[in-house]
């Protein structure tokens, strides 16, 4: 099969979800005719119809309600985020009400909340935002945030057919970026199933999405010098795979967890603490972050460029840490 | 479309007229119990009252079918009587019991039934439930089932973001939707005067261009009809209706509150004006009630009230263990709900759902949509993507393609592409 991009492995699970199962309807905005901003939902509506695919008003509270109303009927609404920026416009009806809904009365509200995540593409402070560790703090919702095509392609379906709801993030970096050959088929992708995307024995990379990417090209650098890298994509945030996570550090010895989020309250700090319960004493050194910096994301290239992680700033850090 | 009277003074039958009574009576009886519950200390948190508005929860509800949705809020214990729910569920919810519908994870009405009574339940946040309850009509209408769907709002939710978003939302989808706006005079300490500007809070309807009502909310024959005929305009695919019910909080805000700031004559005045008195009045004269007839419901309600107040104070508070429980929806058999369909769904699915809609926006679909592939799109065009394939691209699990590292940025700004916004 011929490869396909990060934004066609969106669109083509939600077709083929919404082509297997009728209670799979897609709600947000310009998501009809004009197909999505980046036109995940391209065809779609020619395809299933005004009923299925729904042009909202520019609501965000609205949809995600309308969503979880429409999930109490058993559809399964996949609710889109123009950008994703946009999800704190309807952080109530998310934390409040689809978060609860399963806890309080047993009614989870099956919904997808999917949309363009991300920086590095100039978006400046409003078109660039990694907003899951908001909902990471929120009990009740999964957060999915892949790296290449065919996980993409694999985690929306699990997402759509999960019973929770899921936030499922899609970095804007990736969308055409990326190709990749995909399984031929139906197949999903388990949430809560991290890999081993590189394996090593000097230290631990964990990452996931674009920055993913970055650490892998940092572990090549590495290996030149002699230190093995070993770079996990956790895939899902929640629920996070400690099983795999505790298996590598048991073995390297040394972690470090590269985001694009936001140091500060980042899930690196959540990752140093279960190292520090569950594996204290397989550690060598201490558990170490590159992230981007504190501040709101900057638009000039220039800024955005020192706000961002890259290659070379986790190449640092890593070798850093190796020395321990 | 300036808000209007209901127009048919059709009478209603006998059994309609006690039904009324009965549930009035009963929401009032079922807080009475309730405030006693509180003063004994058997109320885990706070208490809502909602004395001289009866009129406007029992007669709205009373115009929903079986099958249609509702979602109350806080002063809507009427409503939940109405649809159904047993006194019992309600006394447990208030005493955070075991047996109460959410197990003694909320209080107050925080509790719905979905499968059942097709009851969505309430939160705390004001005015979330309207787009909820439009979800529910629209997801409704695709699947044929021809339901309505109902809730309230007060004078103060009334101003939130999430009525407006929710109320445009329903229609610009024409839903099937009815928007009980409950118009007590005050929110918490704050009278209406103070929150809106305008005289009738009806007049909100114009501004999603859809058809709105005031009626007297201490007559309950008067709601009854104005939502009958609003729910039955809904359902015949008129859009949402927005009922704007005249009333007075008679209380505080809550039991804590002794809503001192209420002027005596406004008190007054609403006092003289209690829905059950002036229903009982009008029943008597007519002669639909009598002496004997309302002994007969009041043992009714004190027979049902004892027995379901006994059964909640002697039900067990949760386990401690079950604090931790449930967060996430586990295994396939705690999410039961399946899509009811009411119509074929060959009409939704490919080749048939690519049909026109039901209701048509001048030009809305008619003109071209962009082509595949090389649509240009926000940001994420501003490189070619690679040609080459992954090279270890076969399992999703296996490293996958690289995307061209994020270098330096480069000299020339021309470099940097066309991004859109
Ligand atoms: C969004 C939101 N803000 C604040 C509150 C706190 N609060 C609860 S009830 C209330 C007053 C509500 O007044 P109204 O809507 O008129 O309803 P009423 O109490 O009169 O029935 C307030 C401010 C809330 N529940 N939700
Ligand atoms: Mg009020």
């Amino acid at each position: 099969m011929a490869p396909i991009t990060f934004l066609e492995a969106i669109r083509q699970a939600m077709f083929e979800e919404m082509a297997a199962d009728p209670s799979v309807v897609l709600i947000g905005e310009d998501v009809g005719v004009y197909g999505g901003a980046f036109k995940t939902s391209e065809g779609l509506l020619e395809k299933f119809g005004w009923e299925r695919v729904i042009d909202t008003p520019i609501s965000e509270s609205a949809i995600i309600g309308a969503a979880c109303g429409m999930s109490y009927l058993g559809l399964r609404p996949i609710a889109e985020m123009q950008f994703i920026d946009f999800i704190a416009c309807c952080f109530n009806q998310l934390t409040n009400f689809v978060a609860k809904g399963h806890y309080l009365w047993n009614a989870p509200a099956p919904i997808v909340v999917r949309g363009p995540s991300g920086g590095g593409v100039h978006g400046g402070p409003f078109h660039s935002a990694n907003p899951e560790m908001y909902f990471l703090h929120t009990p009740g919702m999964k957060i999915v945030y892949p790296s290449t095509p065919s996980d993409a392609k694999g985690l929306l379906k699990a997402s759509i057919r999960d019973n929770n709801p899921v936030l499922f993030f899609e970095h804007k970096f990736l969308y055409r970026r990326i190709k990749e050959e995909i399984p031929a088929g139906d197949y999903t992708v388990p949430l809560g199933k991290a890999v081993v995307r590189r394996e090593g024995k000097h230290l631990t990379i964990l990452s996931y999405a674009a920055m993913m990417h970055t650490s892998l090209e940092a572990a090549e650098a590495l290996a030149k010098e002699g230190i093995e890298a070993e770079v996990i994509d956790l895939r899902t945030l929640m629920p996070l795979d400690e099983e795999t996570i505790l298996q590598s550090i048991r073995k390297t010895n040394k972690c470090l967890v590269v985001h694009e989020d936001t140091k500060t309250g980042g899930i690196s700090g959540e990752i140093a603490a279960i190292l520090f319960e569950k594996a204290f004493h397989d550690l060598d050194g201490p558990v170490l972050r590159v992230a981007s910096l504190d501040t709101p994301v900057p638009y000039a290239p220039t800024l955005e460029e020192a706000f961002l992680p890259n290659a070379q700033k986790i190449f640092a850090a890593a070798r850093d840490l190796a020395k321990f | 479309m300036p808000a209007t009277e209901a127009s048919p003074k059709t009478k209603l039958s006998r059994q309609q007229y006690l039904d009324l009574y009965y549930y009035m009576r009963l929401n009032r009886e079922v807080e009475d119990t309730m405030t006693l519950l509180f003063r004994q200390n058997k109320i885990v948190g706070g208490l809502y009252s909602s004395l001289g508005q009866e009129a406007v929860s029992t007669g709205s509800a009373y115009a929903l079918e079986k099958k249609d949705w509702m979602a109350p809020m806080i002063r809507n214990i009427g409503a939940l009587l109405v649809k159904g729910v047993p006194p019992r569920d309600i006394f447990t919810q208030h005493m955070a019991k075991y047996t109460s519908p959410t197990k003694g994870k909320d209080g107050t009405s925080h509790f719905g039934d979905l499968e059942n009574l097709h009851i969505v339940s309430p939160i705390s946040m004001l005015g979330d439930l309207i787009p909820v309850l439009t979800g529910v009509a629209m997801a409704g209408r695709y699947l044929g089932q021809k339901i309505v769907a109902m809730t309230w709002i007060g004078d103060g939710g009334s101003s939130t973001g999430v009525f407006h978003e929710g109320l445009n939302l329903a229609a610009s989808q024409k839903a099937a939707f009815v928007l009980i706006l409950e118009n007590n005079q005050w929110a918490y300490s704050t009278p209406v005067r103070r929150q809106v500007p305008i005289e009738n809070l009806a007049d909100r309807a114009k501004a999603y261009g859809i058809s709105s009502y005031i009626v007297d909310g201490n007559d309950p024959v008067a709601v009854y009809l104005t939502a009958k005929e609003a729910v039955d305009r809904a359902r015949a695919g008129e859009g949402p209706i927005l009922i704007e019910a005249k009333t007075f909080r008679r209380r505080g805000h809550a039991q804590h509150d002794p809503a001192e700031y209420v002027p005596a004559e406004q008190r007054e005045y609403w006092e003289k004006r209690d829905p059950i008195t002036l229903y009982e009045r009008f029943l008597t004269a007519e002669k639909i009630l009598d002496a004997r007839g309302k002994k007969e419901i009041e043992d009714k309600i004190t027979a049902l009230l004892e027995k379901d107040r006994e059964f909640a104070l002697n039900s067990p508070m949760p386990p401690a263990e079950f604090a931790a429980a449930g967060v996430y929806c586990t295994g396939d058999d705690c999410h039961k709900i399946r899509p009811k369909w009411e119509r074929p769904i060959s009409e939704v699915t490919p080749p048939k759902s690519s049909v026109d809609p039901v209701w048509i926006v001048e030009g809305f679909g008619r003109g071209k949509t962009s082509s595949r592939e090389n649509a240009p799109i926000h940001f994420g065009d501003t490189q070619p993507a690679t040609e080459e394939p992954a090279r270890n691209g076969k399992s999703p699990s296996k490293p996958a393609a690289k995307p061209p590292a994020r270098k330096p940025a480069p000299a020339k700004p021309a470099d940097r592409g066309k991004a859109r916004r």
